[in-house]
């Protein structure tokens, strides 16, 4: 069983005499021990609501809702008391912010917000958290930590209080860390550092990371599996390679091929996505990308397209899609019963539900059963 | 630190003797003066001349100025023409009561008032908000004598809860060293001269109080709103602290600036205007005397005050200046 799993997770934000916004709108994920998993979409997409929501840190307000679930280790997040939630906060999933100096408390000593945490959680004090505090600090590569323990958020530079943040976010060894647009606010070269650090710390400890990012860079380098969102929901799910290398929903397609290259020739234009992600259309009316999609055909208005998975636990949401090289084109399958295909029942790529039957290896689970 | 502090009050000289000069020829100019106070009309122009000369007044105004300026350097202000005292004997013995009805409009106004605005921001559009907000405004607006007589009927004259007016049973035989009462019956161990100096102090207090109180609360919960919104809150919260850290490590402390402000300015408006409730509950500060000195062209006395006034703003707004870089490290001074 996944260490997170996500399932039909939506956020809704009703104003009286406003539309409802649904700023998530169904979306399913999972997370496995050890994985590092990419939500990755432009923004306003719903991707930090998504992190919010499961975290419980979304702001109460009059007209908010959050539906669906999401399951860490046996437990649903969403339905748990506000206690208990504060009891897993910062101690089994932990959360890397997007703007490091706004996301520190500029009045307290970096020291404290890190001792803090442990204080909560692992009941240390005194010298012993000041000193895991400095091992903590000297783990994520700030120098001089015992001095920086006694500074001031503005007194650290924008990659040390990144570094700071993330200390305070693994001072538990988190089984799962959600960082949300953690390099968006930094400069390139501390970018690469600070994803090189996350890396670093997920294999070191074996923590699951939901890494929330626009950027294609931040994906590429890190990622197992990756989702995009788009319009609040997920609209393809891949692990990286065949993602990057051939990409089913034209969304992401878009995405990719809007990323500048350096080894482009001289004078070629950027292929950004026609229109803006507000030109969206409601997912009950068909596919919210439709409106921008240069694939578009009848079949994407109407009704929402439904979920296809491939053969190679790929999944999209889309009812034209990129065709790849080499598998029969599903032109024909699409043209006919589009919004109707069951998972499993696409042609040529439906991968069957039991793995092919070996023989041999079907007698051997039976041996334990027998008394 | 220090420097600092030497600096702000070496900053007073220039600002006493400025307003001095400003006070000064304001004053004079006033129609009337203490020789028509104290005769009236009648007088004839020998007795007000000769009065005029007696106090002085007659020099040119140069020569007065030089010679109010030397006594100041003495820390004398002069003799009160009202009282015919001196006038720092007058606030020796005045000032002190007003000081004491200040501090505890203010322990009232910030105990109360921090934690209702803080509640009102947690229960934001709930029913203690806008009780809060709209009895705010209400206590803004209800003139601070009126409710000073209300204050008294009910609880003094109708409940006997509390006495009507002074500062203190005469007949306890209170031992006086600073003419703080609170703080004389705490250092001679009167505990019951405390206590009936402090019980005085209540209802006053409380009329005083409700315009600062509702002052407050307006600005901790505005401030405490804006903090709540704080990106830090939220990182706050995601480290699973209990909801007593996060308020008071990350939302109180960073919503006490603007709050440490407003105190300092309303700690300056009670000390210089106190003069109403002072009146009614027969205070003895120096409120309703400086009130009877304007009517009287005591020049000595509003002088003094004006300056004494100057003084405590400018201490105050220290105190609140170094309360900032108590709480802000950011504006730590140098």
């Amino acid at each position: 069983m996944a260490l997170l799993e996500v399932d039909d997770l939506s956020v809704t934000f009703a104003r009286r005499g406003q539309r409802t916004v649904h700023a998530v709108d169904g979306v399913s994920f999972s997370v496995d021990t050890g994985e590092v998993v990419g939500l990755v979409g432009e923004s306003g997409c719903g991707k930090s609501v998504t992190s919010l929501a499961i975290m419980g840190l979304l702001p109460k307000q009059p007209g908010l809702r959050v539906g669906g679930k999401a399951v860490f280790d046996g437990n649903d997040l969403l339905q748990l008391d506000d206690r208990s939630r504060r009891d897993i906060r910062g101690r089994d999933v932990a959360m890397i912010f997007q703007d490091p100096l706004s996301s520190l408390n500029p009045v307290i000593p970096i020291g404290l917000q890190v001792t803090e945490v442990l204080a909560r959680h692992r009941g240390m004090k005194g010298e012993a958290a000041a000193k895991e505090a400095a091992d903590l600090l000297d783990r994520v590569g700030i120098p001089d930590p015992r001095r920086r323990l006694k500074e001031y958020p503005h007194q650290l530079s924008g990659g040390m209080r990144q570094r700071a943040l993330i200390a305070m976010a693994v001072a538990c060894q988190p089984r799962l860390l959600i960082a949300d647009e953690p390099t968006t606010a930094l400069d390139v070269t501390i970018q690469a550092q600070i994803l090189e650090l996350l890396k670093d710390l997920v294999r070191d400890s074996g923590t699951a990371l939901v890494m929330i990012t626009h950027d294609l860079g931040v994906v590429a380098g890190m990622c197992d599996t990756i989702n995009v969102l788009y319009a609040g929901r997920v609209v393809e799910t891949a692990t990286r390679r065949p993602l990057f290398r051939q990409p089913r929903h034209p969304y992401t397609e878009g995405l990719l091929g809007s990323v500048p290259r350096l080894d482009a020739g001289r004078g070629e234009r950027l292929n950004p996505i026609p229109g803006s992600v507000r030109d969206l259309l409601p997912w009950p009316d068909g596919c919210a990308f439709a409106p921008r999609c240069a694939r578009r055909v009848d079949a994407c208005v109407g009704e929402p397209p439904e979920l296809v998975l491939t053969h190679d636990a790929r999944s999209y949401r889309c009812v034209n899609p990129v065709p790849v090289p080499g598998l029969t084109p599903e032109a024909d399958a699409r043209a006919t019963a589009p919004t109707t295909t069951e998972p499993g029942a696409v042609p040529a790529q439906a991968e069957p539900a039991d793995p092919p039957a070996v023989p041999g290896s079907g007698p051997a689970p039976r041996e334990e059963e027998t008394p | 630190m220090f420097r600092f502090i030497v600096r702000r009050l070496l900053q007073l000289i220039p600002t006493l003797f400025g307003l001095s000069v400003l006070l000064f020829i304001w004053l004079r100019r006033l129609p009337g003066g203490p020789e028509t106070a104290i005769l009236g009309e009648r007088g004839t122009p020998e007795t007000r001349a000769a009065i005029r000369r007696n106090l002085g007044l007659d020099e040119p105004i140069l020569v007065q100025y030089a010679r109010f300026l030397r006594r100041m350097i003495r820390l004398d202000l002069g003799t009160s023409t009202g009282t015919k005292r001196a006038v720092t004997t007058e606030f020796v013995e005045r000032f002190p009561g007003t000081v004491e009805l200040t501090v505890m409009a203010l322990i009232l106004a910030v105990g109360i008032g921090i934690p209702l605005g803080y509640l009102a921001a947690r229960r934001r559009g709930r029913f203690l908000d806008h009780a809060s907000v709209g009895g705010s405004l209400v206590g803004i607006c209800i003139p601070v004598f009126f409710l000073a007589y209300v204050l008294k009927a009910i609880f003094a004259e109708n409940l006997g809860w509390f006495p009507s007016s002074g500062r203190q049973d005469p007949t306890i035989g209170a031992t006086r060293v600073t003419n703080f009462f609170v703080l004389d019956g705490i250092m001679t161990r009167e505990w019951d001269a405390a206590a009936d100096a402090l019980w005085h102090l209540v209802l006053p207090g409380v009329a005083l109080a409700s315009i600062p109180l509702a002052i407050i609360v307006r600005i901790t919960r505005a401030s405490v709103l804006e903090v709540l919104n704080e990106d830090f809150v939220r990182t706050a919260e995601a480290k699973g602290l209990t909801e007593r850290t996060v308020r008071r490590r990350h939302v109180l402390r960073n919503a006490m600036l603007p709050v440490a402000t407003s105190i300092g300015l309303q700690a300056g408006l009670l000390l210089s205007g106190a003069v109403l409730t002072e009146t009614v509950f027969a205070f003895s500060g120096i409120g309703a005397f400086v009130a009877e000195s304007i009517s009287q062209r005591d020049y000595p006395v509003l002088m003094g005050f004006i300056m004494i006034i100057a003084v405590v703003y400018v201490l105050v707004n220290l105190l609140v200046d170094l309360s900032y870089s108590v709480i802000d490290p950011r504006v730590r001074v140098r």
